[in-house]
């Protein structure tokens, strides 16, 4: 049915079979979003890693779509990011309508200067050939199609997988393996650990077809169209003049009434007219979950994404989550692995992400409420909502079709710092992810460029005189407009002041910032060993 | 009694013609269905609640609400 070519990767006959190979530092169960990018996060910094997967394609249907900007950050630091913007469709706006008539209009990036867009719209088959291509280019991953993992088991200092391959069973020894193996992880069931939450029973049907259209690129919500009266419908654009149609359906719905052609191609000419022709290229009905494991770190096993937590699709808060899942854990694990950090450091990813959890949990069940209303009242003061949108501007601020991923906050983590310093005006506090700005360097036009794999340290000294010590491993940023550093510091040329504004920069002011681009400390002006001490806390070393 | 509780909700009048704003509330809802009352009800509490803006406060008027409606009309 889809127009797409899967590439079908091939299959190798793994060293284990013919005795060699040797234990491992990391083995990652599963190659869909969060697996390859943990791999290509890990080999950025000298870790090499085994990637097992029971398939030999990439993801079957578009599935998650939109990538958020904190996403493609990551994915920047690969080189693969850029490939996805071109492809890919931008959209940063979004407009809510009522009936036919356009009730709220939301903008998710309002200030300009950023190296990446709010949101890029592209399927998730791209994103996971994008980072397949780069991880088979990568010597320090091996990433393995038609290697089925079908048992665990777990020791005090290590664990040992056991692979089916087309070849025979092999053993793997890990010293940790990390689950990147969806909702319904074999690596959590063969351990027979619970996933609780909550279950909901409004049906939605996923029309994604191949529309040659002008529609503007902007992500479009109805409550009540004409087209779909008595429900919502989504729509949004991706690669390839494909359309991402979303039907709420209710709960009575006969999933397999709706997945039929005919009854897709009937609501579909509602929403288009008579004449406009497409062509199908997935169609889908899903309900969907709220869960989250009690503990992501389980002795030598880590989970990260959809195996470790599960939201509704409103918000875009699935795959954005399980990449700042694997971008939190990385270098923890780096760390660790090395010895530059003790192991209580991957303590920190489980309280860190299931903080975030919680609160994509809260924002979608939240969205989902709104949609799907649960009793009459529910839905009496949703419609009031709705009905005094047109008039009030406050009402708009209720609507909710979905509030749209953005780095979760971390507040209250041990890693971070707390402010001492009282009069800030701005900027990301503690716990908070950076913010982008434009600079003039040539060698990258963005703040983020200059932001490494390790600690990085921002300054707006002023003077070279002024600028605080800087530890062994950071990197340092010293904030100009002009003039040369010193040894281990890159001037950051200033442009338009933006660095400065949205740091609340002023003489003397520091930024320690983690290799996850979170804000672990802040200072007017550190004084001499407040540096040192900020990063050994936030290394787990304090 | 005092005159708010101890979250800021009014317990005393604060009404200039009490009888009036009574009877306008009430004539609002004349002629209507119950389900076309249910949805002017939620409409006007939208709105009185972000007139008020106090989330203490709305906070306890949601729980006074609550409180008084099982202790039954008599």
């Amino acid at each position: 049915m889809s127009s797409h070519t899967y590439r079908h990767y091939p299959y190798r006959r793994p060293a284990e079979l013919d005795g060699r190979g040797g234990r491992r530092p990391v083995v990652i169960a599963g190659a869909g979003l969060a697996g390859p990018t943990l791999a290509l996060a890990l080999a950025l910094r000298g870790v090499p890693s085994v990637i097992l997967d029971e398939d030999d394609t990439v993801s079957v249907g578009s599935r998650s779509i939109c990538q958020a900007r904190h996403s493609l950050e990551v994915w920047d630091r690969f080189g693969v990011a850029r490939r996805m913007v071109d492809k890919g469709i931008t959209w940063e706006q979004g407009e809510v309508y009522l009936g036919d008539r356009p009730i709220y209009h939301f903008n998710l990036a309002p200030e300009p200067g950023h190296k990446f867009p709010a949101f890029v719209n592209l399927q998730q088959y791209y994103v996971e050939e994008y980072l397949f291509e780069r991880c088979l280019a990568d010597d320090l991953i091996d990433l393995r199609f038609r290697h089925r993992l079908v048992g665990v088991q777990a020791g005090a200092d290590g664990v040992t997988v056991e692979v089916e391959t087309p070849d025979g069973r092999y053993a793997l020894d890990a010293e940790w393996l990390v689950a990147c193996d969806g909702v319904r992880s074999t690596v959590r069931h063969l351990l027979d650990l619970p996933f609780p939450g909550e279950v909901f029973h409004d049906q939605f049907l996923i029309a994604d077809i191949r529309l040659a259209s002008e529609l503007p690129k902007e992500r479009r919500f109805w409550f009540y169209p004409p087209f779909h009266p008595t429900n919502s419908v989504l729509l949004h654009r991706q690669a390839d003049n494909v359309l991402r149609v979303d039907f709420q359906l209710g709960r009575d719905a006969d999933p397999e009434e709706e997945k039929k052609p005919e009854n897709v191609d009937r609501r579909l000419r509602q929403m288009f007219g008579p004449d406009t022709r497409w062509e199908h290229e997935w169609t889908s009905v899903y309900t969907f979950t709220c869960r989250m494991m009690e503990r992501f770190v389980q002795g030598r096993v880590i989970f990260a994404g959809d195996a470790a937590h599960v939201v509704s699709p409103f918000g875009a808060r699935g795959g954005n989550a399980a990449i700042a899942d694997v971008d939190n854990l990385a270098w923890k694990l780096a760390r660790v692995l090395s010895g530059a950090s003790p192991a209580a450091l991957l303590d920190t990813y489980c309280s860190e992400r299931r903080a975030a959890a919680r609160e994509n949990i809260l924002n979608s069940t939240r969205s989902t409420d709104f949609i799907t209303p649960k009793f009459p009242a529910a839905r009496a003061f949703r419609d009031a909502a709705l009905s005094l949108a047109r008039e009030f501007p406050f009402a708009r601020a209720l609507i909710n079709s979905g509030r749209l991923s953005v780095p979760t906050a971390q507040s209250g983590s041990p890693l971070d710092t707390p402010d001492g310093d009282a009069d800030w005006r701005s900027g990301p506090a503690p716990g908070l992810a950076m913010l982008d700005a434009p600079v003039a360097n040539r060698g990258g036009g963005f703040l983020i460029d200059h932001v490494g794999p390790e600690f990085t340290l921002i300054s707006f000294a002023g003077r070279v005189a002024d600028l605080p010590e800087l530890p062994a491993g950071v990197t340092g940023l010293m904030v100009a407009r002009e003039g040369s550093a010193p040894a281990g510091w890159t001037v950051l040329h200033e442009r338009d002041g933006l660095v400065r504004q949205r740091y609340d920069g002023r003489a003397g002011t520091a930024y320690l910032i983690r290799p996850d681009r979170y804000v672990a400390a802040r200072w007017r002006k550190p004084a001499g060993s407040e540096v040192a001490s900020a990063l050994r806390r936030a290394t787990g070393n304090g | 009694m005092a005159e708010t509780a101890s979250g800021g909700l009014r317990q005393t009048l604060n009404l200039a013609q009490p009888d009036d704003i009574f009877s306008a509330i009430v004539d609002a809802h004349r002629g209507l269905s119950d389900e076309q009352c249910r949805a002017l009800d939620a409409g006007l509490i939208l709105l009185l609640a972000n007139h008020v803006g106090d989330a203490g406060v709305i906070r306890e008027v949601l729980a006074a609400a609550r409180r008084a409606l099982e202790g039954g009309a008599t």
